[in-house]
């Protein structure tokens, strides 16, 4: 049969063709398409599961695009719109560090004295191992200059000095380009020297023109997100890569989603991992997420059912099979990232047996996830990552940016 | 395909990986169900009263007689119930409670009597603790509890109250519930009357896989003496609002993170034997394929998806599961513990056609009432 064929693809190492592709997403049997894909996950990452502490700061909500499906924005001006200061973003970062001092130290009992805990809390060296990621992302700001980015970064860098800045969609270094009147490339190398380190990869949505047009029509081209992908790829920024599945496209859309970026990735090598987004019809995440914020904005329920209205999601196994044909296709892509916060804890333990490597962070209580009313659940302990990773089989590492591990 | 001894169960269980797991099952499923059908029930739970003298551990449901929140359900108010029931399309309902001290058998038979006088209702309910708690109550035998319970108006018995038919857990999470013996017992008593039943078994609380596989095992043999069963409904241990999981204690609808903490590779289920950790996904499609492969004369395994969730529900009809449970109209028992779904009958359909199967809904004995122009 046609798997036969793309088994022996894949067990030698050949890369896979789009029609392969696509017969995969046609195919019924996730047995095979998931062994395959924990094959390929193996040979690329061994028998290792990521995961980082990370922390998410979303500067503001104002944003001059107002996309339909965007729930987390607001106008200026309008009830619930807010703005950080660089002061407060530093605040809350270092605020996010201490609540993980004391969590840790709760895990790990060792509150016998309270001396103890309090040195820890004012011993800086030691606070700043605790979150080695923060993620920045944010709305097209009408009145803040591009300076007042570049301000936001450095000062970041200064007062934490070993932490990895990851920020900004494509969409918001496009933004950044238009109001500086800078380049791509020198908007992208004056963030890099500000302490830009790495990008998300919100943003890219689907890249099918016509069906781009009727979901986010507000957003950049597919084409323009590439140009900003390769451009921060080629001043020494690495980028993650997204896909939002299950709305309107087809499967041949997704595949030549996928494709693109492969090209792009044979050309730049600059994609570190790619992330299959589960489109959430109803309440408007695809807003924020497609700002590439990855912020979970659940809805009072538990985590796993994506109610209210759970039948338009995607099915459980669409999800799982994209992961495992992504894993099979994106050959050139080192890492593919069940992001828990989107999936649900239960279906990104899953997603590890079907060729994901990384489920990213354990988020610590931030704003945007709360006002949006989720569960307390939201944050997943490092405890409970472990455990949910070694259940499959695979060993957990804590990584850094880099996907070195940490050590703890 | 030979049917499996404990031993191969075991080996299989503790050795096999997932996929292959699934792969298995999927296979006995699309045998016993060829036609690609997934069927779902439209009833209402009904909880008639939450005191409960048994004060499981693991329960969040249950209350004092003298708690502020303890109730029992008016008749009015059952009525209505029904009657919504009925007009949402539903067929059954399914009427459960606590173990009541003040409740006896004359107050059950009225309870049938009068709901089966009103309305054409299929009645699902009473599982193996409560008939044994009125057959106690009124010192008479299981089987003549059963009878009268039957010409009442009672249709069939839910597989409840099993948790791990294992005497040894049993002591640990339940110790004042039935034993295994009682449960099963009850079960064979309403099988040789004519009765179905279900059975159900919760599991990720404190048991082995020696004790999943016991389970399978009697639920198997009765089967074979019975053939009473009509479906096998596994689900996991829902660690919320409950003593096991650590009631009140903020924990919300997840395992204890200091116990799971004691977990060292390859040791997970050693470890949750301390750890009490919410079963994960990965457990529960293992237990789910195993049920499935192993039950081979129990014709059908629901997938849970008040207790997992819709997608891991979806997933569960590629390990074994050819049926979508109830939708649910009313869900007391889980919701108690901190895991609250509302899905409705549209819901479940897409949910189910989404995953590649024809949604049916059927009645209590797995008849198809209506497969088309859902
Ligand atoms: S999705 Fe992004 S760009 Fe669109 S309105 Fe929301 S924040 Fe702005
Ligand atoms: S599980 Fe049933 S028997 Fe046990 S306390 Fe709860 S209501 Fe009572």
């Amino acid at each position: 049969m046609l798997l036969n064929k793309i088994e022996n693809k894949v067990i030698t190492g050949h890369r896979l063709t789009t029609d392969d592709a696509l017969s995969l997403f046609q195919n019924d049997d996730i047995f095979t398409i998931g062994r395959l894909a924990n094959i390929v996950a193996g040979r690329k990452n061994g028998n290792k599961a990521y995961f980082i502490q990370n922390h998410h700061i979303n500067p503001t909500n104002i944003c001059i695009n107002r996309c339909k499906f965007c729930a987390f924005s607001r106008s200026k001006g309008e009830k619930g719109a807010y703005e950080l200061s660089i002061g407060e973003i530093i605040d809350k970062l270092k605020e996010g560090q201490e609540s993980r001092v004391k969590s840790q130290e709760l895990s790990k009992k060792q509150l016998k004295s309270k001396k103890k805990n309090f040195k820890l809390l004012t011993h800086n060296s030691k606070l700043l191992t605790l979150f080695s990621e923060v993620h920045i992302v944010g709305g097209l700001h009408p009145d803040w200059d591009f300076g007042f980015y570049l301000e936001m970064l450095r000062a970041i860098k200064t007062n934490f000095p070993t932490i990895h800045t990851k920020a900004f969609t494509a969409v918001e270094i496009d933004y950044f380009s238009n109001i500086s009147g800078l380049p791509l490339t020198e908007t992208l190398q004056e963030l890099n020297n500000a302490g830009l380190d790495s990008m998300p990869g919100g943003g890219a949505e689907i890249f099918d023109t016509r069906v781009r047009n009727r979901i986010c029509p507000e957003k950049i081209s597919g084409r323009r997100w590439l140009q900003v992908m390769e451009a921060a790829h080629r001043v020494g920024i690495s980028t993650n890569a997204t896909m939002l599945y299950g709305h309107l496209e087809s499967y041949k859309n997704r595949v030549e989603h996928m494709l693109k970026l492969r090209d792009l990735q044979d050309r730049t090598g600059g994609f570190q991992a790619f992330i299959p987004l589960a489109f959430h019809p109803l309440n408007t995440k695809l807003g924020v997420r497609s700002q590439g914020s990855e912020v979970s904005k659940r809805n009072k329920t538990n985590p796993q059912s994506l109610t209210p209205n759970p039948c338009l999601y995607t099915s459980g196994i669409d999800d799982l099979k994209t992961i495992a044909i992504s894993r099979l296709f994106l050959d050139n892509f080192q890492h593919i990232k069940a992001y828990w916060i989107m999936l649900g804890e239960k279906i990104a333990q899953l997603a590890l047996m079907f060729g994901a490597d990384d489920l990213d962070g354990t988020i610590i209580e931030e704003k945007i996830t709360h006002s949006a009313g989720a569960l307390s659940g939201s944050a997943l302990t490092r405890a409970q990552l472990i455990n949910l990773i070694e259940k499959t089989g695979k060993i957990p590492v804590e990584r850094d940016s880099f996907y070195n591990r940490v050590k703890r | 395909m030979k049917r499996l001894t404990k031993k191969q169960a075991l080996t299989l269980f503790k050795s096999a990986d997932l996929l292959g797991l699934g792969m298995m099952a999927d296979n006995v499923r699309k045998k016993l169900h060829p036609e690609r059908i997934v069927s779902f029930i439209i009833d209402r739970n009904i909880n008639y009263t939450n005191v409960c003298i048994n004060k499981c551990k693991f329960c969040a449901f249950y209350r004092n007689e003298d708690d502020p929140e303890a109730y029992i359900l008016s008749k009015r108010n059952l009525f209505n119930k029904i009657k919504e029931t009925i007009s949402l399309g539903g067929t059954q309902i399914l009427i459960q409670g606590g173990l009541h001290p003040k409740l006896d058998i004359d107050y059950y038979v009225d309870l049938l009597k009068s709901i089966k006088e009103r309305f054409p209702i299929h009645i699902h309910g009473f599982s193996p603790p409560e008939v044994c708690y009125m057959a106690d109550k009124a010192n008479l035998p299981i089987k003549k509890t059963l009878q009268i319970l039957n010409e009442a108006g009672l249709d069939s018995i839910p597989g409840g109250g099993a948790e791990i038919l294992s005497d040894r857990i049993r002591e640990q999470i339940s110790p004042k519930k039935i034993g295994k013996d009682r449960w099963l017992e009850v079960m064979k008593q309403a099988h040789r009357i004519g009765m179905k039943t279900t059975a159900t078994m919760m599991f990720g609380s404190v048991e082995e896989p020696e004790d999943i596989i016991e389970h399978l095992d009697a639920i198997r043999r009765l089967q074979d003496k019975t053939n009473g069963f009509t479906a096998f409904i596994p689900w996991s241990f829902q660690p919320g609002n409950t003593e096991l999981g650590g009631r009140g204690k903020g924990q919300g609808a997840r395992g204890k993170e200091f116990k799971i903490q004691n977990s060292k590779p390859n040791s997970s289920l050693a470890t949750r034997h301390l750890s009490l950790s919410t079963a994960t996904a990965v457990d529960y499609l293992r237990v789910l394929a195993l049920s499935r492969i192993y039950l081979d004369n129990v014709p059908n395994i629901q997938a849970s998806w008040v207790t997992q969730g819709i997608k891991m529900a979806q997933i569960a009809l590629r390990f074994g599961a050819n049926d979508f449970g109830s939708t649910m109209i009313e869900e007391n028992v889980v919701a108690a513990a901190g895991v609250k779904y509302k899905v409705s009958v549209r819901d479940i359909i897409s949910a189910v056609r989404s995953s590649g199967f024809h949604p049916a809904q059927r009645d209590m004995y797995y008849k198809i009432i209506k497969n088309s122009n859902l």
